[in-house]
């Protein structure tokens, strides 16, 4: 099995300080906006970029959330390993709200399906925008597009994207694996 | 862990402590599930569900339903009061009939002891067993120990009462076995007439004196007196067994520590729990109905996880 370094530490906290300030830029003060990461791998990255949009940008208010989409996924019963949930920390609606929903890779797009259907389950959001750190570009199942994007890839079907965090592998990094 | 060992919950003897670890894991996400303002998730679109109660059943009937609507499966509901089998129809052929019907899983309660393993072997669905005779309940059971993990943080080591007629009580039998399962030490309190004669051969010690009882354990169970099933006489009269197994507020005052009070339901107010203790703070009964939707809800997603495509 290969792997190759797609994006290292430095490349990551690049990434993250432009997609941070795109996000002041559509979204001014945060007031009516709230970043929810996909339980369990987008939670890094909008922990992450959560912490930099406080500490380095002095966004004051900010409402973060973690949601599980084990329970709304499509492929229930259609995969080999049965799915397990992770908790969901959204103490607050999403009613009338702008949500960023975050993720780590963007695929076949069925997660994010998932989430838009669990979102109704906390009210009738005002919009929800998609941002990724990882765009993998014509992998596509569904009409699924980011708003804000890390790194677009042109990884094909047999590679595996994989994203480590400081958090998890004590390293920030991106690598293709080839399966 | 990630999968049930077991293909039906026909009762908890069958199952292993890490299929309750899972059940409770899954418990806690559905927990969250049914306190959010929409209380429902898709899972279960395209499973089909009966529920079959061949003896009465308020609380367990209507908890089932819910935890099935919660999960988006098609439930269908039948009654024995109201069906064929007054007709004289058989238990295997009332429930092939409803199986052409494309059911993937069956809730069911039946009267006769074994109803569901029996079942289990001649019909091609899941099977949940809601309570056979006096044999077992396990979601009863599961709900319990989950509303002790919840209260206490954990059932390992606790000192569990189970006070009342024992004799009678499925919910006593699966208790027993999920507790002990999770290494609880269990200890049951009643009229000798009311307690099982092997009931030592499970490794449970037998209480005579209800105040000792209380005084040793952590959390006391109370059973309902099931006058329904007793075609004898098992004591002199209610009084008598109020004054020597009912619970009331002067000998809970009296123990110097708090214990849990917990009560499967229906109660009988007066008889086995005076009021004031049933509605204390002490008590975890409406707790108890609560986790029974989310005990259920994970019960069933994770035997619906193997339902074949």
């Amino acid at each position: 099995m290969s792997k190759k370094i797609l994006l290292n530490s430095k490349d990551i906290e690049i990434i993250l300080h432009r997609l941070a300030c795109q996000l002041i830029e559509n979204h001014n003060d945060f007031s009516n906006t709230i970043l929810i990461g996909l339980q369990p791998r987008g939670s890094y990255l909008a922990n992450r970029l959560a912490h930099l949009l406080k500490n380095e940008y002095h966004v004051k208010q900010l409402q973060l959330g973690l949601l599980d989409i084990t329970f709304y996924r499509d492929d229930f019963r259609r995969r080999d390993v049965p799915l397990e949930a992770t908790a969901t920390e959204m103490d607050f609606l999403v009613e009338g709200k702008h949500v960023v929903i975050i993720d780590d890779v963007l695929y076949s797009g069925r997660s994010v399906r998932a989430a838009l259907t669990a979102m109704q389950s906390y009210g009738r959001p005002e919009s929800i925008e998609l941002l990724v750190l990882i765009d993998r570009r014509f992998s596509r199942h569904l009409p699924i597009q980011p708003d804000y994007r890390g790194r677009q890839v042109d990884a094909i079907n047999e590679e595996k994207v994989l994203v480590t965090w400081n958090e998890t592998h004590k390293k920030d990094a991106v690598y293709i694996e080839l399966k | 862990m990630s999968e049930l060992s077991v293909e039906h919950l026909l009762g908890i003897k069958y199952l292993k402590s890490t299929d309750i670890d899972l059940i409770f894991k899954t418990a806690d996400h559905f927990k969250e599930v049914i306190n959010r303002p929409i209380k429902k998730v898709p899972s279960l679109r395209d499973i089909t569900i009966a529920n079959l109660f061949f003896e009465n059943s308020t609380r367990t009937k209507l908890s089932f339903e819910l935890a099935e609507k919660r999960l988006s499966a098609d439930i269908i509901n039948f009654s024995a009061g109201q069906s064929s089998v007054k007709k004289g129809e058989t238990l295997i052929d009332t429930v092939n009939n409803i199986l052409a019907m494309k059911v993937d899983i069956v809730v069911m309660r039946h009267a006769n002891v074994g109803a569901g393993v029996f079942l289990s072997r001649h019909v091609d669905a899941k099977i949940i067993n809601a309570g056979d005779g006096t044999h077992e309940h396990p979601t009863q059971a599961l709900l319990d120990s989950y509303s002790i993990r919840e209260k206490l943080g954990s059932v390992k080591g606790k000192k569990i009462l189970i006070v009342g007629d024992v004799l009678h009580s499925r919910v006593a039998l699966s208790n027993i076995f999920a507790l002990q399962l999770q290494g609880a030490e269990v200890k049951v309190c009643g009229p000798t007439t009311l307690i099982p004669k092997y009931i030592g051969s499970l490794g449970v010690e037998v209480e005579k004196n209800l105040k000792k009882g209380l005084e040793w354990c952590d959390v006391a169970n109370v059973l309902r007196v099931q006058h329904e099933r007793m075609d004898i006489k098992y004591f002199p009269s209610t009084r008598e067994y109020t004054q020597l197994f009912g619970i009331n507020k002067d000998i809970l005052d009296s123990l110097g520590k708090k214990i849990v009070i917990m009560h499967p339901g229906p109660i009988n107010r007066g008889v086995e729990i005076t009021s004031d203790v049933a509605d204390s703070n002490e008590s975890i009964i409406l707790n108890q109905v609560e986790n029974g939707v989310a005990i259920r809800m994970a019960v069933i997603y994770l035997l619906a996880q193997q339902v074949k495509r």
